[in-house]
């Protein structure tokens, strides 16, 4: 069973990212939008704790509240950009979705 | 498919709301189907017909009741939640001797039962919350 996590909060604000990548399985996808996009950023913690994440897990984040905030420039690697079509995509595709408030 | 929408902040509070809109929007255009979308905690405060936000801003209230009337929705608002809060619609207002109703056009209250129903009938249940 594949499951979506999403994460809204920044992991410099709350610990739900950290969490949930303790839960996230091979075959999952973790979607970070609103303030868990500062997850998806270069030369952070967060983004370190991405690269060293299992291969079988895949992350993405919501590009249009990445660009609200400035950071389309700061995207690290192995995350897939989706929009609002690419966020309703990974809910019909997965099986179950768990948002992490 | 058919999804289901649970919102658990309040309008300007910080994003669920705007969010859980933009998903719903896209989620129809993509041609699938709203069954329910469940507005509980401080999300309930999203049904108010009473908010005037600033002209610049978005109306967040006149964009759901929008939505809903384009796509014949179904908006519930928890009563347990709203009653906290002091969002009645006519009935209830009348049934506890209070001068005044806010419910916005397109919003009804009902009961958690309506919550359930909608994580049974949906084939996902997304929630945006605080």
């Amino acid at each position: 069973m594949s499951l979506l996590h999403t994460i809204n909060k920044s992991p410099f604000e709350s610990n739900t990212f950290d969490t949930c990548l303790g839960y996230a399985l091979d075959g999952s996808t973790v979607l970070l939008i609103e303030d868990g996009v500062y997850a998806a950023t270069t030369d952070t913690s967060a983004a370190e704790k991405i690269k060293n994440a299992s291969s079988g897990v895949t992350f993405a984040v919501l590009g249009p509240d990445l660009q609200a905030r400035g950071l389309e420039g700061k995207l690290a690697d192995g995350i897939k950009v989706v929009d609002y079509e690419g966020f309703v995509n990974l809910v019909a595709e997965n099986d179950s979705v768990q948002s992490w408030l | 498919m058919k999804f289901s929408i649970q919102i658990n902040e309040g309008p300007y509070q910080h994003q669920a709301s705007d969010t859980a809109y933009q998903f719903a929007k896209a989620a129809l255009a993509a041609g699938h189907e709203i069954f329910r979308i469940f507005f509980y905690h401080d999300g309930v405060n999203n049904g108010t017909r009473l908010a005037i936000p600033p002209q610049d801003d978005r109306n967040i209230v006149a964009l759901w009741t929008a939505l809903a009337k384009d796509n014949d929705l179904d908006m519930v608002i928890c009563i347990a939640a709203a009653q906290r809060r002091g969002l009645m619609d006519a009935d209830e207002a009348k049934r506890q001797g209070l001068d005044a109703d806010n419910i916005a056009e397109g919003f009804r209250i009902s009961g958690l039962g309506q919550l359930i129903e909608a994580g049974i009938e949906a084939d996902r249940l997304v929630v945006f919350g605080a």
